[in-house]
Formats: C-alpha cells, structure tokens, sequence
C-alpha cells in the first residue's frame, strides 16, 4: 500500500494550467504515492493577504486548515503558495488562538512538489525524457522564504535528453508580484524583459519553473516580444516521456 | 486609486528612458556584484554571524535607547561638546540658524548626510540667506544641478560625465571637461576655498557611540574629515536611531557597511569624533554640537514590529538588489529615501495616508531583506503596512470597488461549491471575445500577453478522470 498524499491545486493552475496539476499527480503517482484531490479545497488566501486585505485572507486560511488539517502531506505545485501557507498563515492569527496551533502543526506538512520529490520522496530520477535546451528560473518565495535552489536543477538534471544551462539573472524576479502586475504594469513588464534577454543569452528554448504564475507572467512578455521561447512548470518536465 | 496620474506618469516616462535605464542597471549592478564578492563566504566566512550580531546589537540599543542617549550625551559634555535635541526639521534649522547669527557665520560646508536630505536642511537654510556648500562630489554635483540625491550611496548615480560636464560649465568658470578624474580635481579646487572660508561644518553621522560620546564618519573622499575640522564650528545632525552602545561594537558595523554599500573592505576613511579640540590640540573644532533629531522616529519606537526599520545603517544595499529600484530609480520616490528602505520609512515618517502606494511598489522578491546587513525583513513590513493603507482606506471610503472584490473573495474561499461555480463563470467571461481590454486584464495586457483559463479547469478534468478509474 503506497503513503498517501493530498494536492493543492492553486488557483493559477486550477484555472489557467490543468496540465501541470495532471502531471503533478501523475510524477507523484509513478514516484509511488497515491493521490488525492480534496475538492472542498479553494484559495490559501495570498492574492488578499499581499495586497492588505488581511481579514479575506483569514477567511480563505480558515479554510483550508479545515479542509487539510488531517491530511499526512500536502503537495503544492507553487513555492510562493506552499510559503503562504508554511510561513505567513502564521502573521494571520494571533499567536494564543487555536488557528495559530492548527497552522503551526500545519506547516511542516505542507511541502512544495520539487522539495516533496527531493526531500520526502528522495528522488531525483524520475525516468522522464525530453529534448530540449532548458533554463531555470528561481522564484521568488521557493529561494528566499523556502530555500530552494538546487533541488529543482537536480531533478532536471536527471531528465534524459534534457540540457539545463544557467542564466546570469537566474534569481532575479520575473516581475509579477501578485497585484503588483496590474497596479505597476511598465514596471513588472520591464522586469520581466531584463529576465527574457538574461534567457535569450542562454540559448535555451524553454524555462522551467516551479511557480506557474512567474510563468504565466514571463509567457505574456515572451509572446508580446515574439520571442521563441516556452515555458513549462517542472512538473511538466517531469512528467514528460 | 493608489497613485497620482503625474507619479505614475513620471514613473512610466523612467521605464522607457534608455539612458537613465542604462545607467541604473549598470551602476547597480556595478554595487551588487562587489558586494557579493567581499561577503562571499570565502572571503567573509563570518559575514551572516555577524548580520546577527548587528541585528541584536540595533535591537538591545533601540530598545534601551533612553538609556544609551543619556550616557552619549553625558559623554559627549564630558569632553566639551554639547548634545542639542530637535524634534523636526524646523528645530534642527532653528539651532543652526541661532548659532550662526551670534557667531556672524555667512557660510557653512556640509558632508555627506541622509539625515540632513530628510529636513531638506539646505533649502531651508537658503531661505534664511545662510549658504551651505555640499563637499562630498556627487553631492556637490547634485546641488549645482539643483537636482535631489538619486540613490543613498551614491547620490549622481543617474547622471552621465557628460551631464556633469554640462553642470560645471553653467556654474563654475571651469574649462569644460567630460573625464570623470578632471571633474574631481575642479570640485576640489573650488571646494578648498569654501572649506578655508566656512563658519561652520555640518555632518552626519553613521554611528552615534555611547560609551565613547563621539561621532563615527565613514567616507572615501576626505571631505567629511575636513568640514569636521576645518572650521571652527561642527555640528552633527543625526537620528537618534544612530546610536550603538559600545565602540568595539563599530568592528561589527563598519565590516559590514563598507561590504554591503560599496563592496570595500573598509571606506578610505573613519573618522571617530569626540568633541571639540582640547587645550594642547593643533587641530580640530572649537566648538563641538551632536543635533539629535527625531522627526518621527520616537513613533516607530513604539512598534515593536515596525521599530526594526531604524535599524537601518544606510548601506543602500537593498536599493541595488531591488528589482523595482532598478527600473524606476531613485527620483520616483517621495522624500530623501529611495528604494526598499524608502518604501518603509517614508511612509512611516510621513503617515501612511501621504503616498499609500509606497508600500505596494514591490513584487515582494525579498532581495532587499536577502542583502540587508543588519537583517531588516523589509517584506514583512511592507506587508503590515499595505494592511494598514488598506484599513485607513476602508476608514475614508477609498478603495470600494477593490475592496468589496476581495471581500467576496475571501466569502467564497470557504464556500468550495460556489467557489468552483465563480471559477468556471469567470473563465467563460475570461475566454470571451474583448475581455482582455476590461479592468485588471487591460492593465495586464497593456504589457504582456493575457494567458486564457482552459476549457476544462483542474478540478473538473480531475473529477472525470476520477469516474473514468
Ligand atoms: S535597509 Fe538594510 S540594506 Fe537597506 S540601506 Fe538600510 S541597512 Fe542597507
């Protein structure tokens, strides 16, 4: 009987990438684990608690403690979202109320799909093949609040016919921020541009991350510019034979 | 609305300015990659040890500031200076202006000071017909220009040699000369006379020493060491945030500063002031004034969460690691602090109602809390702060539109039927011809692509595949 193991499907691939949450489940499901999909699930609450909106962002954390709190291990396709929920869900409650406790206990169990796959899992061969030139991008919040940084590039690495080459603004933000994206558009656009000619000089084909919502952003710059390049969350990478 | 139209203009017009972007990137990128190199951990095996000491070191001191600003200002009347204490601006200016008057000084030279920028202490002085000369170069670029600091270190960072060339020859008699070595042999000639002629000499400070009473200067130019003893008068104007209790802590400080700011093992010169000259000296000031200016500070003290942005050494660290720095530069931001730290400090100077879209001016990244040597967590900040813009704007009745938005939000994240149901009608809106140029998605798209939610979303292919097993 494999271990069990509970996803979190943000928002951004529930909606907008399906894929990466079906080739999430199915890396996980090859690597042994078998799993399951909550479906009373719904917002860890970030897009709130970063633009101010602490009390919305309480509510929809609320709930997703209630929706997971027994669950062994829940895997999330996003760092920024698995840090909202290991880091910040603990700025949300006042340190003496039963939230707190919940999210404390919470915390740990709550990993990102690369972390999930290098530290829990230990593996890092997954038996995936693709052709391709291939750049990582770090977001944001899996390096500096989660230190993440060489885990994804060994997975990738172990990736048949996979060519990883790094790009000097590597840990460089994409520029998308959330709401930053449409209350300071020039900006976040320019961003995402310094990152695109820091991609270009690689020679990759196509970045590889595992936040598809830094994707989703650097995806709308590539294709205003006309530039060649794909983007793929890790999961797809992985999932890829 | 978070902004003016003219500061979103202003800020729009830097993004597509290729000259000054070109000069940003490259000057901060100049700062960031020394800097990384001399904190490198083969080249300072101890640096993150002793981010946490200066962490601690500026949290024990303002927690007992009280305590540490009687025993500087006992030490500093121990050696025969005096410690004045102003509440703003208009006090700070009040004492300088008093002083002047009674010993008929025309004329003082300034250093480099952040502090002094923060009261607009020139300008105010100007008004009062008393000049005050700026020594340190890029200073005395920006003041010839009439122009404001564009970054804390490095204050002319925006400005080309040609553009310095262009402001020496409308002001000084100069032969025009666009090398960046001749531009510094002409300031320092015309500055030598002002220093000889000055009444008084205005500093900062970058340490206020309790246990010692003195004043700490770093700098590279020699021009700070010469306005503090050159003319008879020198007055410090610092912030009571300054203060570090012992002068053995500096060898934490001062390792860490140079590094983080320019990326030099140490800055050319430190100067450690402690009063006037004493009977026996050859040099030195006859009279010796520490101004210990609030302006706004003794609030912060009060929260124990935000109190940690005084830690602040002004390394200018973080502007460079600062992606949203980088593109829209230093002129974009209210007040005298540019940057990450200008994004937690001004509106707590100022009140949050002022600029309230400071704190949102970032993506967020942590960059700036990655390279800040005494470890402020600036993201967290801004996070408390963008919860308090958006609670005073809840008070006024700004903000309905957004508002009400994420108050549906948050009811339908802990209605998981209806919430589902609101995702699949907005994906339908969201594929429907034209809904790229409404709202946020026009914003988007005025920059990238819009990206279409699929047809299916996750949780119903999940929800098929499941039946289909
Ligand atoms: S906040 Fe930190 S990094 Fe930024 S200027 Fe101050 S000390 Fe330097």
């Amino acid at each position: 009987m494999p271990a069990r193991v509970s996803i979190f499907v943000t928002c951004v691939v529930d909606q907008l990438f399906p894929r990466v949450g079906m080739a999430m489940a199915e890396v996980l499901e090859r690597a042994g684990y078998e799993v399951e999909f909550r479906e009373d699930q719904t917002c860890c609450g970030q897009p709130a608690f970063n633009t101010g909106y602490r009390e919305d962002a309480r509510k929809a954390a609320g709930h997703f403690i209630r929706v997971f709190r027994d669950a062994e291990f829940i895997v999330v396709p996003s760092g920024s979202c698995a840090s909202m929920v290991s880091h910040h869900f603990l700025d949300l409650f006042p340190k003496d109320s039963s939230h707190y406790e919940e999210a404390e206990y919470l915390a740990p169990r709550v990993i990102e799909f690369s972390r999930f796959l290098t530290d829990v899992a230990k593996v890092e061969d997954v038996g995936a093949r693709f052709e391709g030139i291939v750049t990582y991008h770090d977001s944001c919040h899996a390096l500096r609040e989660l230190r993440i940084k060489e885990g994804p590039r060994r997975l990738l690495r172990k990736v048949r016919g996979l060519e990883l080459r790094e790009m000097s603004a590597a840990e460089e933000c994409c520029g998308f921020g959330g709401t930053f994206s449409v209350k300071f558009p020039e900006v976040s656009g320019a961003m995402a541009r310094t990152k695109l000619e820091s991609i270009l000089a690689t020679g990759a084909s196509t970045v590889v991350s595992i936040d598809s919502s830094c994707l989703m952003q650097l995806q709308g710059v590539f294709t205003r510019a006309g530039a060649p390049l794909k983007t793929m969350h890790l999961a797809e990478v992985l999932a890829s034979r | 609305m978070l902004m003016k139209p003219e500061q979103e203009k202003q800020i729009r017009q830097t993004v597509a300015d290729p000259k000054i972007q070109l000069a940003l990137y490259s000057a901060t990128a100049r700062l960031k990659e020394k800097r990384e190199e001399v904190v490198a951990p083969e080249a300072l095996p101890e640096y993150q040890e002793l981010r946490t000491q200066a962490n601690r070191i500026k949290k024990h001191t303002l927690e007992n500031l009280d305590v540490y600003l009687e025993e500087f200002e006992a030490n500093v009347e121990a050696h025969g200076g005096k410690v004045v204490y102003a509440r703003n601006g208009q006090e700070v200016t009040d004492f300088i202006l008093g002083l002047a008057r009674e010993r008929g000084v025309k004329m003082l030279v300034k250093s480099k000071s952040m502090t002094t920028e923060e009261i607009h202490l020139n300008e105010r002085l100007e008004h009062h017909h008393l000049e005050a000369v700026e020594t340190d170069l890029g200073e005395y670029i920006i003041q010839l220009a009439h122009d404001r600091p564009y970054h804390i270190v490095a204050p002319a960072v925006h400005m080309t040699r040609q553009d310095v060339a262009d402001v020496f020859e409308k002001n000084l008699t100069d032969p025009r000369t666009e090398e960046p070595g001749k531009q510094a042999m002409i300031a320092r000639r015309n500055l030598r006379e002002k220093f000889l002629e000055a009444g008084i000499g205005i500093s900062g400070a970058n340490f206020l020493v309790a246990d010692s009473g003195a004043v700490c200067i770093v700098e590279n130019e020699g021009n700070a060491r010469l306005t503090t003893t050159a003319p008879p008068i020198h007055i410090a104007v610092a912030g009571i945030e300054k203060m570090i209790p012992r002068a053995r802590d500096l060898a934490v400080f001062l390792k860490l500063l140079a590094r983080s700011g320019t990326g030099q093992l140490l800055t050319v010169y430190t100067s450690f002031l402690s009063g006037p000259r004493r009977g026996g000296e050859a040099d030195g000031p006859a009279e010796f004034y520490v101004v210990l200016m609030d302006n706004g500070r003794t609030r912060l003290l009060a929260d124990a969460e935000k109190r940690q942005s005084l830690y602040c050494i002004r390394c200018g660290a973080c502007l460079n690691a600062c992606p949203v720095y980088r593109k829209i530069g230093g002129h974009n931001y209210p007040g005298a602090y540019s940057g990450p730290i200008g994004a937690i400090i001004t509106p707590q100077y100022q009140g949050i109602a002022k600029d309230p879209w400071l704190p949102f001016a970032s993506s967020l990244c942590g960059a700036c809390a990655e390279v800040c040597p005494v470890k402020i967590d600036i993201p967290k900040i801004l996070l408390d702060l963008r919860k308090e813009v958006m609670e005073d704007r809840a008070a006024r009745g700004d903000g309905f539109l957004e508002r009400k938005a994420f108050q549906m939000y948050g009811w339908l994240t802990r209605r998981p039927k209806l919430y589902a149901l609101a995702g699949r009608i907005g994906a339908r809106m969201a594929r429907a011809p034209g809904a790229a140029s409404m709202g946020p998605a026009a914003k988007w798209a005025s920059v990238r692509e819009v990206p279409l939610p699929a047809r299916k979303s996750f949780r119903d292919q999940w929800r098929e595949r499941e039946k289909s097993k």
